[in-house]
């Protein structure tokens, strides 16, 4: 709300539409992915393409970009009708794009990716000097201040993101597509972003943002596009549509779900007994300073911290994925070590990484392939699961979490993120955990699938399984955990009753580390 | 029609059939199986023989490939166990006792063991890069193998070990039998456990797969330990065939027809999916070239010219993209007649 005070958006261009897409249809065997869309993009306008996932955002944007061919309707760009081929045809048109995954080489320099195939040449081959002096122009026009020299991967994902986009200036794009640019970049870095975001928009680029972040919507976006299973619900300018309508319409249905969430959540866990999981200063030099956690039955205990504070590398340790150098581990009373991720999985432990693509889904598989492996792996590779048990099993969760498509033989790799974080989930189900570590389960994934996996998180854990649970949204770690670990700067600030705490008193605690506060 | 087209081994195969009914044009005697004191002989015998050193090294790289791999030493591991096999028949008292050579080629055998196992130590154990890893014993081996010849070319007369190569059992070669064994135990081991899906998990995403308590490192160990020991089993057959430990000369340049049968098979050498049946098909198709060529007289000298000019049809034969082009030049053409059609339609 405080966005429309401070920075009015800019008044919303007449101008005419620098994209038309009209009667956009696509089918994939047995989909119909997009049903007779349109969808317009003006030049100076940042527009948000908003919809659940499977709603066909994707779809849409890789008909724009050239990725996927259309079968149905018109795309004109700057008035003249193309047909897209290939996405080399759609960057001649004018129109970038930047993924959530930086499509960048991060063993080059800087300078070389901003400038990768446009580069200066002159009598002997490129001109590197010029190169980089380009490059460094690019850059700086979009107020980003670094040595173009240096290698790509020594800068965070936020600043190769940035890079990515000073791409799209080198090739002049009319067009720029940023597909959930913000999910791994925190709260400074987004504002940086949108600095940018915001100096090409005034220099007259259209641009397509799409991204989960409500507030991040409304923040930079001129005019919002919801599409819902495929077909186009509306289009409206940002000012005109207030929050709760644009949920409403992604969804189809109010989202009073997530107050059920919290009644389940809320209620008083025994802590008597020896807890699930007791850990001791658990650290390790340079990584972690020595941490302490515990979760006892049925409990869900949540991580509050920034990225990079140490949350990740907290559960990593009690999960084995890294060796702890210190501290000690009680499981259900008993001493414990754990060096490796099967032996977590043999004490009943599972840990979902936040990082869906690289640390979870294995993409050629297919989606049964994927939820069983870890039963799998857990029975070694001489005893194969029978046909008819592996069936059952994928078939139980497909339908309890809410898998689409329901088709144990899909890729893998084909299923948007919200359906492959729900493969995720069942895979680690499937072992039967009597602790599972969920880190950032919701990234990256629409508010439906958001509420699903929120809502089976608290059903598990009121039938007695132990959670720990990740998330950079406050509210949910709130709603879902009785205690919440705070962390930052890879050290642990305390422990909070989330009953005694909303979000502002997590994030002043987070802030100055408890100094005089709650704890 | 659609379905048959559109399954994953049906361009290897096509490429196969073609190639078989080319020979065939070419010299009608091709397809001619006679039937000699029992025993088949013809040339399509010759290729199902002649293939099985190539067959078992391919086997094996195909399963190294799928863990995301690659052992550029298989040519080096056959000089080895030809060269230890050879040289412990040539030692003993008796060369021509079944026992002695049985005995030697498991010494062999196990010697190209321990050198797949040196290799899946270097990639699983020491993470280092395989085409790095195997080169090591890519060079190293021949050197080996040297060594134990005394630098000398080891000549054997030993009918149970030319049995190996040229023997034959229940009319049909033995060599036949080794491969068929070596197919059908990796293919049960593969799809009737669960060590196919494991392996593919590995190669399409070591750390996911770590993370999911898959065994990565033992499966990536495992798979260069089976393709030492295939590539032992074949140095043996080679030189069997030979009937001589050639430690220069044995498995030359088979790591690269290895690579390519897996390849032309349909394994994607970036791993993770692979294909056994492929394989099999990749092999046949490079050993009939080879047959095609001897037949045809083409020159040593130009042979690999002639290899090479087919087997670039071939791959272009299976390349997905060229499958578009083609489908786009005779689907452009329907689409045009259908606008055709539907203007024709709204003038009417």
């Amino acid at each position: 709300m405080h966005a429309d005070i401070e920075t009015p958006p800019a008044a919303v261009p007449t101008a005419e539409a620098v994209v038309e897409m009209r009667g956009i249809t696509i089918r994939f065997p047995g989909v119909l992915a997009l049903d007779q869309v349109d969808f317009s993009l003006r030049p100076g306008e940042v527009h948000a393409l908003m919809g659940e996932n499977g709603a066909g955002k994707s779809t849409l944007i890789k008909a724009l970009t050239g990725v996927y061919a259309i079968d149905d309707g018109t795309i004109r760009v700057a008035g003249e009708d193309r047909v897209f081929g290939s996405t080399a045809d759609a960057q001649s048109a004018g129109i970038s794009t930047v993924y959530q995954e930086v499509n960048l080489c991060p063993n080059l320099s800087v300078g070389e990716n901003v400038m990768l195939g446009h580069e200066p040449r002159g009598l002997r081959g490129i001109d590197w000097k010029a190169t980089h002096r380009e490059a460094a122009r690019h850059l700086d026009s979009l107020g980003l201040h670094l040595d173009t020299r240096s290698l790509l991967s020594s800068h965070s994902i936020a600043v190769q993101q940035l890079v990515a986009i000073s791409r799209a200036t080198v090739l002049d794009a009319r067009v720029l597509v940023l597909d959930e640019p913000t999910s791994s970049l925190d709260r400074d870095e987004v504002e940086r972003l949108f600095a940018v975001v915001r100096g090409l928009r005034d220099q007259g680029v259209a641009i397509l943002f799409v991204s989960h972040f409500l507030d991040q919507v409304y923040e930079i976006s001129d005019r919002i596009t919801v599409l819902r299973n495929g077909r186009l619900v509306g289009e409206h300018l940002a000012v005109d549509l207030p929050r709760s309508a644009l949920v409403t319409q992604m969804v189809g249905r109010e989202l009073v779900e997530l107050e059920a969430i919290s009644e389940i959540a809320e209620r008083t866990i025994d802590r008597t007994g020896a807890p699930v999981l007791r850990a001791s200063g658990v650290g390790k030099k340079g990584v972690l300073e020595p941490a302490d956690v515990d979760v006892y039955d049925g409990e869900v205990v949540g991580i509050a911290g920034l990225l990079g504070s140490g949350r990740t590398e907290l559960v990593r340790l009690l999960y084995g994925a890294d060796r702890p150098d210190t501290g000690d581990v009680e499981l259900n009373g008993s001493a414990a070590r754990i060096t490796s991720p099967r032996h977590a999985i043999r004490h009943r432990i599972a840990f979902s990484s936040e990082n869906r693509r690289a640390e979870g889904i294995l993409a050629d598989l297919t989606v049964a392939e994927n939820i069983t492996i870890g039963i799998q792996a857990r029975r070694g590779w001489h005893r194969r699961m029978r046909r008819a048990e592996r069936d059952a099993v994928v078939k139980e969760y497909i339908e309890a979490l809410g898998v689409r498509p329901a088709d144990p033989n899909a890729n893998a790799g084909n299923l948007s993120g919200g359906n492959q974080q729900k493969v995720l989930l069942a895979r680690w189900l499937a072992t039967a955990p009597e602790l599972i570590i969920l880190d950032e389960p919701t990234r990256g994934i629409d508010v439906g699938a958001k509420a699903d996996i929120q809502r089976k998180v608290a059903e598990l854990a009121s039938q007695g399984l132990s959670v720990i649970f990740i998330s950079s949204e406050l509210e949910e770690v709130l709603r879902l955990a009785q205690r919440v670990v705070v962390m930052r700067d890879r050290r642990q600030l305390g422990v909070l009753e989330s009953s005694a705490v909303d979000v502002q008193g997590l994030i002043d605690y987070m802030a100055d580390g408890g100094e005089g506060s709650v704890a | 029609m659609t379905k048959v087209v559109k399954h994953r081994l049906f361009w290897p195969a096509f490429s196969l059939v073609a190639l078989i009914v080319l020979n065939t044009v070419v010299r009608p005697q091709f397809m001619k199986i006679t039937v000699r004191d029992g025993e088949l002989y013809g040339a399509l015998i010759d290729i199902l023989r002649n293939s099985a050193p190539l067959m078992l090294v391919a086997l094996g790289m195909t399963i190294v490939i799928a863990t995301r791999g690659i052992d550029l030493s298989v040519g080096a591991v056959m000089a080895v166990s030809g060269a230890v096999t050879l040289t412990i028949i040539d030692g003993a008292e008796d060369p021509g006792s079944t026992s002695t050579v049985l005995v030697a080629m498991a010494v062999g055998t196990g010697v190209a063991l321990l050198l797949g196992a040196w290799n899946g130590f270097l990639v699983a154990v020491l993470d280092i890069q395989p085409i790095v890893a195997t080169l090591v014993l890519m060079l190293a081996g021949r050197g080996v193998a040297l060594l134990i010849t005394d630098g000398f070319i080891t000549t054997v007369n030993s009918e149970p070990l030319e049995y190996v190569s040229t023997g034959y059992l229940f009319a049909l070669p033995f060599a036949l039998f080794i491969s068929v064994a070596a197919i059908t135990a990796i293919s049960l081991v593969e799809r009737r456990t669960a060590l196919g899906v494991l392996t593919e998990a590995v190669g399409i995403n070591p750390e996911a797969s770590r993370l999911a308590g898959v065994r990565s490192r033992g499966i990536t160990f495992g798979a260069y330990v089976l393709s030492g020991t295939l590539a032992g089993v074949a140095g043996i057959i080679y030189s069997s065939n030979i009937r001589a430990a050639d430690a220069n000369a044995a498995g030359e340049f088979i790591e690269l027809y290895a690579i390519l049968a897996v390849v032309l098979g349909g394994t994607s050498l970036v791993g993770g999916k692979f294909t056994v049946a492929g394989t099999v098909i990749g092999v046949f198709i490079i050993q009939t070239l080879k047959s095609t060529m001897l037949f045809l007289g083409v020159p040593s000298a130009q042979s690999p010219v002639f290899f090479a000019a087919v087997v670039i049809i071939v791959v272009l034969i299976q390349s997905p993209r060229v499958h578009r082009i083609a489908r786009g030049l005779t689907g452009g053409m329907r689409s045009r007649n259908l606008s055709a059609h539907s203007d024709a339609e709204v003038a009417a």
